[in-house]
């Protein structure tokens, strides 16, 4: 508790969400991006922070990649995404040379790493700032944790796809936080259902339904479910006109929607 | 600060102790001691061990979700259908443990005999392990460490009864950390045939899986292939097929081309392989069935609606492809 009467970088923050998921490639990073572009669409300040250190996906996402990290005075400062400098993200991508290069880095190194993202990075002013995590329930999750336990995180948005597999791990993302004291804001189910752009078949690539059985059995609410977006996929791709073409996608009042809870959660968060 | 100094040579170099950077380093006589740069003594025993396993592949993604353990539950089955080759599969996955369930054996469990752990068998010729098989409830979460996780796959290696195995597949989790590090260094004497590289057509993917051949190329893993995962789906009402996850810089062909590797295959994106897993009749899928008839059609509603199961027959077509092209790659003479 020492760490919370020296708030440091994170002190003109207001809310920390993680997004969690036991699984690789449920859309975490798309889900914090998509996040952090439905905050921002309501008028809010977003940064995020990406701890996925093997992985980063996010910088290719909002079209940052090969932006590179300066240093101030009171630390390191964050990639601003659009002109209006109200989406800011941190990542190891933009640490990397070259961008293929692997990091090939054991558990305390990472936790090193992670430390200093979370110390060392002016935010500066933010009201919320999304942490997008790698998969699984190791040496990040418990850094990450860790190190933000003395902020009181808001909670844990914890992702999952609808098949049973996808459901399996998650389950054992829910122990997890449960284990560290992490709240779960809720879960998100994404890549719910396909329509097919030819006939507007709607179907269930991977199966339906497994997000909200899952929050029904471990008792935490359910967010909303996500449905797969070509479209979106492509935009993500390429970073193109993203932030403005977001509001057409299909995906989007579903992210609005989730978007407006944890709006509606930061109140209770405060007290 | 736990930090290693900026320029430390690494424990296991001739340097260890001795550089610039050594200078004031709390483990400066133990590195120049030399006890950190010991073999751990498990790699020999693992080698040891290995002795009767003929090939080992690893089955690896930089990026999550691809497919890893599906296709290693496909490469599991399809190398099994011949009664006389035993194969082995390994899950190192320790925090995300999949494939129990993708092999219809969840809520087995592992028992213990004299000369180790025996894996579960699923087939005669196919036996599996997982730390899945080691919880005692499928909400358990594995929250450990690097160090702990090393051990679990030291363990994974070396105290199993793994018995005469032609292939052993290790089906890794995404990322290149420390269940990679550790399957490569403990593998490493014993001589690991390559990597499969699995991925999925979008570039998202891609730019994780360059790493992962980066690290392989790091480690001195050859790679085998790569296979390209979900790639289209066919509408089962329409039979148009649409790119879900669209391969906007040219998908795992374009990649491959660049940094000379092979592709294996493309294995397309059928919904009915998540319906299987749900059912939890595991996947079984029978690469000889040529009969193109899923046997789960005329139980099952979302099945029925579709015509025959054609993509199906197009997943088997594919894997048996890959199958095909990875053998190839292994027998080859170097």
């Amino acid at each position: 508790m020492e760490a919370a009467a020296e708030p440091g970088n994170l002190a003109g923050v207001r809310h920390i969400i993680l997004v969690l998921s036991g699984k690789g490639g449920v859309g975490k990073s798309t889900i914090s991006t998509e996040l952090a572009l439905a905050l921002r669409h309501a008028g809010k300040k977003v940064g995020i922070l990406d701890v996925d250190l093997c992985g980063p996906s996010i910088p290719r996402m909002l079209q940052v990649q090969g932006k590179a990290v300066h240093q101030c005075d009171s630390g390191w400062v964050p990639v601003f995404v659009d002109q209006e400098q109200s989406i800011s993200l941190m990542s190891v991508g933009f640490l990397l040379e070259k961008p293929d290069e692997a990091v090939v880095w054991r558990g305390p190194k990472k936790n090193a790493l992670i430390k200093q993202f979370v110390s060392d990075v002016a935010w500066g002013q933010l009201d919320y700032l999304v942490v997008d995590t790698p998969p699984g329930t190791s040496d990040e999750h418990m850094a990450v944790v860790d190190t933000l336990r003395p902020y009181s995180p808001l909670g844990a948005l914890v992702v999952t796809t609808p098949q049973a597999v996808s459901v399996g791990d998650v389950r054992r993302e829910l122990t997890f936080c449960k284990k560290v004291g992490l709240r779960v804001i809720g879960v998100v189910e994404n890549m719910s259902g396909f329509v097919c752009p030819h006939c507007a078949e709607c179907t269930n690539v991977f199966s339906r339904g497994g997000g909200e059985e899952l929050a029904r059995h471990a008792g935490v609410p359910f967010l909303g479910s996500v449905p797969l977006d070509p479209e979106l996929t492509r935009s993500l791709e390429e970073g193109r006109d993203f932030i403005r073409g977001f509001p057409e996608s299909p995906a989007f009042p579903a992210l609005s929607c989730i978007a407006q809870k944890i709006l509606n959660e930061a109140p209770v968060g405060l007290s | 600060m736990e930090e290693v100094p900026h320029d430390c040579p690494g424990v296991g170099s001739a340097q260890a102790g001795r550089g610039a950077s050594c200078q004031g380093c709390p483990n400066q006589g133990l590195c120049a001691s030399g006890a950190g740069a010991a073999p751990d003594p498990a790699i020999e025993e693992i080698k040891e061990k290995m002795k009767t396993v003929k090939h080992k592949i690893l089955v690896l993604s930089g990026k999550g979700g691809v497919g890893k353990s599906t296709f290693s539950a496909h490469l599991a089955h399809g190398l099994a259908e011949d009664e006389n080759t035993q194969v082995a599969l390994l899950d190192i996955d320790i925090c995300g443990p999949s494939i129990p369930k993708i092999m219809g054996l969840e809520g087995e469990q592992v028992h213990q005999s004299g000369s180790g752990w025996s894996p579960v068998f699923l087939e005669d010729n196919l036996g599996v392990m997982s730390v899945g098989f080691l919880l005692s409830s499928p909400d358990d979460a594995v929250i450990w460490r690097g160090p702990k996780k090393n051990g679990m796959i030291k363990q994974f290696l070396r105290d199993v009864d793994w018995g005469e195995v032609d292939y052993l597949i290790v089906d890794t989790p995404p990322g290149t950390s420390d269940e990679h590090l550790s399957a490569v260094q403990y593998l490493a004497a014993a001589h690991i045939d390559g990597a499969v590289i699995i991925t999925t057509p979008q570039e998202v993917s891609l730019q994780d899986v360059r790493k992962e051949i980066s690290f392989c190329h790091k480690v001195k893993l050859p790679v085998i292939g790569v296979v390209e995962n979900m790639s289209g789906f066919i509408c089962p009402k329409c039979q148009k097929e649409t790119q879900i996850f669209p391969p906007t810089t040219g998908g795992a062909e374009v990649m491959c081309h660049d940094l000379k590797v092979p592709l294996l295959g493309k294995v397309p994106l059928d919904p009915r392989i998540g319906i299987r897993f749900r059912l939890k009749a595991g996947y079984r899928i029978s690469l000889e069935d040529s009969r193109g008839r899923c046997p789960a059609c005329p139980v099952y509603r979302e099945a029925r609606r579709s015509p025959p199961c054609t993509r199906l027959l197009s997943v088997r077509v594919a894997t048996k492809d890959s199958l095909f092209w990875l053998k190839h790659r292994i027998h080859q003479p170097p």
